[in-house]
C-alpha cells in the first residue's frame, strides 16, 4: 500500500513538463518555430549533450514521483499507518543501494571499513584491525577473488548495454522507416552510416555509452559501493545520483519564477516608456545593486527561523526540505531577472519602432495585444537563450550557496551538501577524496552538457548567427 | 600599351555547397578600356555585386567560391595571383566604393586617419608627406575646409560628405580601376548629382577606368561609355550608350525602359514585367528570362540562347538576334491602354482631410533633469487638404519631415499645434478608444515591406488583425472569404493566406501590406515611400496596382516619395516640402514642368534621366539640408539657394499664389506677384 505524495516541487517541475509538451504540440506544424530546432539537432554536440540531458532529466524525473510506503499493520489496528519516510520512484529503483549502510568510511569498491576499529580477537586480546565491511564485497568466499569477480560482473553488463543500444537503435529506425516510409535496411544505413541530417551515429554512440555506465552501475552496485561510502556509512553513489534531481530544479524552476518578472517588466518599461519605464528600471536598479548571495543569504535565514518556530505546519522532513528548496528557487529567481529584464527592455524599445508594431498601432490594436502578438514572440528566441545559458550558472550557484551555508536544507542530498561535508574529509588523515570526486564528476556532467546545448541553441536562434551561416 | 585595361572571361561564382548551390555569376564576360565608364545595370539578385567583388576576390567565405574564367588586369591573371599579391591590387590598382557610406567607415577613427591609412598601406608615405597628401586627396572630392574635416569623426559628415569620403580613400591608392558598387543609391537626388559629378571630374582628371553598377537607367545615361545589362547571373545585352538607349536590343532591356513611370505615360498602365529574378540555385534549360518574356516563343525554353555580336564588345545574348535562326511568331505586345474611366467620381471635390498649420517638435532633453533645451522642429505649420479620391504627393529629401506629417495626420505621432481635420472630425482632440474606432478610414503602407510585417504570422492573421481589431468583416467565416477576395484583388492567389511573409518577394509583400489596409475599407492611403524598395520592374507592378484601386475603390492617397518620376505617374497635385514647410504646391503638370521655388528647380534637374542628347542645365545645390533643431534665419532654403536676396534672411516668406491653385512661398514671387 502507498500513499502518493506531491511535493510543491514536484507539481511545479510536472507543470514545466506539461508547458514544454504543449508547446511542442503547439509547434508541430509551424515551420518558423520548428525550423531553429532542427538546426539545433543538426549539430553533432547538440546531439550528444541532448543524450546525456535527457539521461539527467530522466533520473530528475523519477526522483520526482513521490509516495509514503505502509507501515506493517499493527495488532488491532483499523486505519493504515503510512511511515513518515518520503521515497520516490527513484529509490524504489535503487533499492539496496539506499538501505546498504555500513558504520563510516569506506573506498570505493573496498572490503573493508577506512578506519581501523579495536575488536576483541578470538584469543580475548584486542585488536586494531580494518573490519569487513558489512555489505560491500560481503558475498566474496575469497577476498582475492575480488578483481574477477568485478571483471566477470562487468563484461556482463557491457553484454547487456550492447545489447540495449541495439534495441533502441533498432527503435529509432523503426520510427525513422516510418516518417520516411522507406525500407528499414535503407534507414539503418542511413543511421550508422552518418549520411542522415541528423548525426544519429553521434546519438547512437552516446546512447552507447549513456547505457555502458548505467548496467555497470547497475551490475555492481548492489555487491559494492561503487563510489566508497560517507562518514555515516552511506552509499557516496546513491547520495549524487539523488542529488541530480536538486541540481534540475534549481536550474530550471528559479527559471520558472524569474520568467514572468524579466518577460513582463521588461517588455512594459520598453514599450510603455515614460513613468513605466522610470520606475521599473529604478527597481532592478537598486536591486541589482544588493550583493545577491547577502540578500539571498538574509532571506534563506528568516525563513529557517519561522520554518523551526513553526513545525507544525509539515507532515513530514521532505516536504520542509522541499520547502525549503523551493524556497531557494524563489530567492534565487527574483534576485536573478534583472539581466534578462534589461535586455529585454533593450529589444522591445528596438521592435517598438519597428514598421509593424506602428502598423498595428494604425489599425486600432490595442495594446496589450500588440504586446502579446507582436512582441513577445519577436523576443521569445532572446528568453530561450538565455534561460538555457542560466540553467548551468544556477546549478553551479546551488553548489556555491550550500557551500556558504545559505542553500538547500543539510538533509536534502545535494552536490553543494556533498562538497560542503567534503571539506573537512579532505582535511582527513588518510584523505577520503571519493565524495568530492563524485559530486564534481556528475556535476561537470551535467553543466558541460547543458553549456555544449546551449551553445547550439544560441547559435540557432541569434538572428545575427544565422546570417553568417 | 594596351587599350584593355580588365577582361573578365567566363567567369562564375559559386555560393554553398551542393544541390542547394547559388551560381550569382554564371559565366560573365566583359572587359574595360582605359579611362572609360562601363555601368553594369541589373535589378537586385541578379548577380552585379557579386561580380564586382569576384573581381577582388572578396567573396564571403566561407562557402563563396569561384569556379571557373579568367580575370586579367593588364594581362596579369587575378586569379592565380596569391592572397598577399591579392592584396597590393586590392586599394593599389582596383579600388572600391560601397552603397552604404554610413557603415563603411570606421566611427571611432578621424576621417584623416583612415584615409592616411589607406595612403601608408599603397604608398608608403607616413606623417607630414602623407597629411600634406590626405588634405589633396579631401580637396580633389570637393570637401570643403579640408584642414578642420581632417581631424573629425565620420558623425559628423553627412551622406554625402561620407561617400566623398570614401572615394578620397579608393583614390589614395591610385586605382587604374574604380568599382563603385551602386554609390549614390542611399544619397538624395541633390547629393547624387554632386557625387556622380566627383567621380566624373576625377575619372577625367586621372584617366581611371570605373565599373559602375547601378540599378538606375538615369545614372547609367549620365555616366557610361558603355553598357552591359545583367540578368540571372549572366549578362544579356552589352552595347555602347547612345546605341543602348536608342535602340535597346534584348527584350528585358526594352521592358525596364517601359517600366519606368513618367507624366508621359500617365493615364496609362506601366509596363509591367511579369514575376520576379528566378533564384539561381536551378540548373536552367533555356533562356533565363523566358518566362518573363513578352517575345518569348518555345525555342526559348528549349534551347540556351547564344551570344550574338561581336566578341564581347557588343551583343545580345537572346534568340531574336539569330540572323540564321527563324524570326519569331511575334506575340502581339501586350496592349498598353488604360482601364475604362469607370471611376467613382460622384463626390469628387468635398474635402477629406485638411490640415492646418501643423506642428510635430520633438524636445530636446538635456541635464540631469531632462530640462527641454530645444526643440527639433520636424514639422513646422504644414497646411494641406486632399479631395476624395485625389493623390497628393508630398515630396522631399530625407530628413525634410515628409514622414513625420503622414504620420502626424494618422495621428501615429501626436502633433504639437495645429489641427487635422478628417471629415469634419478633429483628429488631433480624439482620444483612446474614439481614435481607435476612427482608425479603419485612414491606413499606412510603409516603405520597406521587409519590415512591415510581423514575421512569425501568417499572411491570412496579418491581413486579419486590421478586421478583428476595427471590428469589420463579420464572423470567421466571412473574414476567411474576405481575405481570399483581397488577396486576389493584389494579385496574389487566396492560398497564399496560409503561408509566411519570409517566402515572398519584396513585390509580393507590398502587395500583401496593400491587401492588409484594404481590409478595413480605408478612405485614405497614406503611402510612405512605397516603391522606393523595390526593383523598377517591380516597381510598375505596385504602381499600377495603386492607381487600379484608386479608380475602383474611390481611394485618396497621401504619397509620400522623393523619387520624383513616380510622382508624376501617380499623382494629382504636389508639394514640395524642404525642412518642415511646404515650400511650393499646386497641380503635377504645373508643378513638374515650370516649377517656381529655386529648391523644386533644382530637386528637378538634379533627377537623372535617360533622355540622352538633351543636355539640361543641372542646378548645383551647395552643402547639405540644415539641422531642424537649429533652421537658418529668414527662409530656410538661403544658405543653397543660388537666388538668395537680403530680404531672405531676415523672415520667412508668406505664400504667394502665381496662377490658379499654384501657391510658392519664396521673395521672388511675393511682389510681382
Amino acid at each position: 500500500m502507498r500513499q502518493m505524495v506531491l511535493l510543491w516541487t514536484d507539481a511545479l517541475v510536472f507543470l514545466l513538463v506539461a508547458v514544454v509538451l504543449l508547446f511542442a504540440w503547439y509547434a508541430r506544424n509551424k515551420e518558423h518555430l520548428r525550423a531553429p530546432w532542427r538546426e539545433v539537432v543538426r549539430s553533432r554536440l547538440a546531439v550528444s549533450s541532448l543524450v546525456v540531458l535527457a539521461a539527467y532529466t530522466v533520473t530528475g524525473l523519477l526522483d520526482s514521483v513521490h509516495f509514503r510506503m505502509a507501515l506493517p499493520e499493527a495488532q488491532g489496528q483499523q486505519e493504515v499507518q503510512y511511515s513518515g519516510e518520503v521515497l520516490s520512484l527513484l529509490d524504489e529503483l535503487l533499492g539496496p543501494m539506499r538501505t546498504q549502510v555500513e558504520k563510516t568510511y569506506s573506498a570505493p569498491f573496498a572490503t573493508h571499513l577506512y578506519t581501523r576499529e579495536t575488536i576483541t580477537g578470538p584469543d580475548g586480546a584486542p585488536q586494531r584491525v580494518y573490519p569487513r565491511l558489512q555489505y560491500g564485497g560481503a558475498h566474496l568466499e575469497d577476498i582475492g577473488d575480488r578483481n574477477r569477480d568485478i571483471l566477470l560482473r562487468s563484461l556482463n553488463a557491457v553484454a547487456q548495454a550492447l545489447l540495449a543500444t541495439a534495441l533502441i537503435t533498432l527503435g529509432f529506425a523503426v520510427l525513422l522507416a516510418r516518417r520516411w516510409k522507406k525500407p528499414l535496411r535503407v534507414a539503418l544505413r542511413a543511421m550508422l552510416g552518418g549520411t542522415s541530417s541528423v548525426p544519429w551515429r553521434t546519438a547512437v554512440i552516446t546512447i552507447a555509452v549513456v547505457a555502458l555506465i548505467i548496467a555497470l552501475l547497475a551490475a555492481l552496485s548492489p555487491f559494492y559501493h561503487v563510489l566508497g561510502t560517507d562518514k555515516v556509512g552511506q552509499d557516496v553513489l546513491y547520495q549524487t545520483i539523488k542529488s541530480i534531481r536538486t541540481g534540475l530544479v534549481i536550474g530550471t524552476l528559479t527559471t520558472l519564477v524569474m520568467l514572468p518578472f524579466a518577460v513582463f517588466l521588461g517588455m512594459m518599461a520598453g514599450y510603455f516608456r515614460g513613468w513605466v519605464d522610470d520606475v521599473i528600471q529604478y527597481l532592478y536598479t537598486t536591486l541589482n545593486s544588493i550583493p545577491g548571495v547577502l540578500l539571498i543569504a538574509a532571506a534563506v535565514l528568516m525563513m529557517e527561523v519561522y520554518m523551526s518556530n513553526h513545525p507544525e505546519l509539515f507532515e513530514t522532513m521532505a516536504e520542509r526540505a522541499d520547502l525549503r528548496l523551493l524556497f531557494l528557487c524563489l530567492i534565487l529567481g527574483i534576485t536573478s531577472w534583472t539581466g534578462l529584464c534589461r535586455l529585454l527592455r533593450g529589444e522591445t524599445l528596438k521592435l517598438r519602432e519597428l514598421d509593424y508594431v506602428e502598423a498595428a498601432d494604425a489599425f486600432g490594436v490595442s495594446r496589450l495585444t500588440i504586446m502579446l502578438r507582436h512582441l513577445l514572440p519577436n523576443l521569445l528566441h532572446l528568453v530561450l537563450i538565455a534561460v538555457v545559458l542560466d540553467f548551468s550558472a544556477l546549478v553551479l550557484a546551488e553548489a556555491v550557496l550550500s557551500y556558504v551555508g545559505v542553500g538547500v536544507d543539510p538533509t536534502t542530498l545535494s552536490w553543494g551538501n556533498m562538497i560542503n561535508r567534503a571539506r573537512l574529509e579532505m582535511a582527513r588523515e588518510p584523505m577520503v577524496w571519493w565524495s568530492l570526486l563524485a559530486a564534481f564528476t556528475f556535476m561537470f556532467t551535467l553543466v558541460l552538457a547543458a553549456n555544449l546545448f546551449s551553445d547550439a541553441v544560441r547559435d540557432a536562434f541569434d538572428p545575427r548567427m544565422r546570417q553568417q551561416r | 600599351m594596351t587599350q584593355i585595361l580588365l577582361k573578365v572571361d567566363k567567369l562564375q561564382v559559386r555560393i554553398g555547397e551542393g544541390a542547394g548551390a547559388i551560381r550569382p555569376v554564371d559565366g560573365v564576360s566583359f572587359s574595360i578600356r582605359r579611362g572609360e565608364t562601363f555601368a553594369l545595370l541589373g535589378e537586385s539578385g541578379c548577380g552585379k555585386s557579386m561580380t564586382a567583388l569576384a573581381l577582388l576576390r572578396l567573396l564571403p567565405r566561407p562557402g563563396g567560391e569561384i569556379t571557373g574564367g579568367s580575370v586579367q588586369l593588364d594581362g596579369e591573371e587575378l586569379l592565380a595571383l596569391t592572397e598577399s599579391g591579392m592584396r597590393s591590387v586590392r586599394g593599389g590598382r582596383i579600388a572600391m566604393i560601397f552603397q552604404e557610406p554610413m557603415t563603411s567607415l570606421n566611427p571611432v577613427m578621424s576621417i584623416g586617419r583612415q584615409i592616411s591609412e589607406s595612403l601608408e598601406q599603397h604608398k608608403g608615405l607616413r606623417g607630414a608627406a602623407a597629411r600634406e597628401q590626405v588634405l589633396e586627396l579631401l580637396r580633389a572630392v570637393g570637401i570643403p575646409d579640408v584642414e578642420r574635416r581632417y581631424g573629425e569623426y565620420p558623425h559628423q559628415l553627412s551622406g554625402g560628405m561620407k561617400q566623398r569620403v570614401m572615394i578620397a580613400i579608393a583614390l589614395a591608392g591610385d586605382p587604374d580601376l574604380l568599382i563603385a558598387d551602386e554609390p549614390t543609391t542611399a544619397l538624395d537626388v541633390t547629393i547624387q548629382a554632386q557625387v556622380l559629378d566627383v567621380i566624373r571630374d576625377l575619372q577625367r582628371q586621372r584617366g581611371m577606368a570605373v565599373l559602375l553598377i547601378t540599378h538606375d537607367l538615369g545614372v547609367v545615361a549620365g555616366m557610361a561609355d558603355r553598357v552591359a545589362v545583367m540578368y540571372a547571373g549572366q549578362i544579356v545585352e552589352q552595347a555602347p550608350r547612345e546605341q543602348f538607349f536608342a535602340a535597346p536590343q534584348h527584350p528585358y532591356s526594352q521592358k525596364l525602359f517601359a517600366a519606368l513611370p513618367e507624366s508621359s505615360k500617365r493615364d496609362q498602365r506601366l509596363t509591367v514585367i511579369p514575376g520576379s529574378v528566378p533564384p539561381l540555385n536551378q540548373a536552367f534549360t533555356g533562356c533565363r528570362f523566358a518566362d518573363r518574356c513578352h517575345a518569348a516563343w518555345d525555342r526559348c525554353r528549349r534551347e540556351t540562347p547564344r551570344w550574338y555580336g561581336s566578341d564581347h564588345e557588343q551583343g545580345v545574348l537572346c534568340h531574336l538576334a539569330d540572323p540564321a535562326g527563324a524570326t519569331a511568331p511575334r506575340a502581339a505586345e501586350a496592349p498598353v491602354s488604360s482601364p475604362p474611366h469607370a471611376a467613382i467620381q460622384e463626390r469628387q471635390g468635398e474635402q477629406l482631410l485638411d490640415v492646418e498649420d501643423l506642428k510635430i517638435w520633438f524636445p530636446i532633453h538635456k541635464g540631469l533633469f531632462k530640462r527641454v533645451v530645444g526643440h527639433v522642429r520636424a514639422v513646422d505649420g504644414v497646411s494641406m487638404s486632399i479631395p476624395r479620391g485625389q493623390a497628393l504627393a508630398l515630396v522631399g529629401e530625407s530628413g525634410c519631415g515628409k514622414t513625420t506629417v503622414g504620420k502626424g495626420i494618422l495621428q501615429l505621432l501626436r502633433p504639437t499645434a495645429g489641427s487635422v481635420r478628417f471629415q469634419d472630425v478633429e483628429l488631433t482632440q480624439l482620444k483612446g478608444e474614439a481614435l481607435r474606432r476612427r482608425r479603419a478610414d485612414f491606413q499606412i503602407i510603409f516603405q520597406d515591406p521587409f519590415s512591415s510585417m510581423n514575421p512569425r504570422m501568417s499572411v491570412g492573421d496579418i491581413i486579419e488583425e486590421g478586421m478583428t481589431a476595427q471590428r469589420v468583416g463579420g464572423n470567421a467565416a466571412q473574414r476567411k472569404e474576405r481575405i481570399a477576395g483581397l488577396l486576389e484583388q493584389v494579385g496574389l492567389r487566396p492560398e497564399h493566406a496560409k503561408r509566411y511573409p519570409h517566402e515572398f518577394s519584396g513585390g509580393q509583400r507590398q502587395r500583401i501590406c496593400i491587401a492588409r489596409t484594404l481590409a478595413v475599407n480605408p478612405k485614405l492611403i497614406v503611402c510612405d515611400e512605397p516603391t522606393s524598395a523595390l526593383d523598377v520592374s517591380v516597381q510598375a507592378q505596385i504602381l499600377n496596382l495603386l492607381q487600379d484601386l484608386q479608380r475602383q475603390l474611390g481611394l485618396s492617397y497621401l504619397f509620400i516619395t522623393h523619387d520624383l518620376s513616380v510622382v508624376s505617374y501617380l499623382a494629382d497635385r504636389v508639394a514640395v516640402m524642404y525642412l518642415g514647410r511646404i515650400v511650393e504646391e499646386g497641380d503635377v503638370r504645373d508643378v513638374l514642368d515650370k516649377p517656381q521655388h529655386p529648391y523644386t528647380q533644382a530637386l528637378l534637374s538634379a533627377v537623372p534621366t535617360i533622355e540622352a542628347g538633351t543636355e539640361r542645365k543641372v542646378i548645383r545645390l551647395e552643402g547639405d539640408m540644415p539641422s531642424p533643431s537649429s533652421p537658418p534665419s529668414g527662409c530656410h532654403f538661403h544658405p543653397r539657394c543660388p537666388h538668395a536676396m537680403a530680404v531672405c534672411k531676415e523672415a520667412y516668406p508668406a505664400v504667394t499664389e502665381t496662377s490658379g491653385g499654384h501657391t510658392v512661398r519664396c521673395y521672388l514671387y511675393s511682389d510681382a506677384g
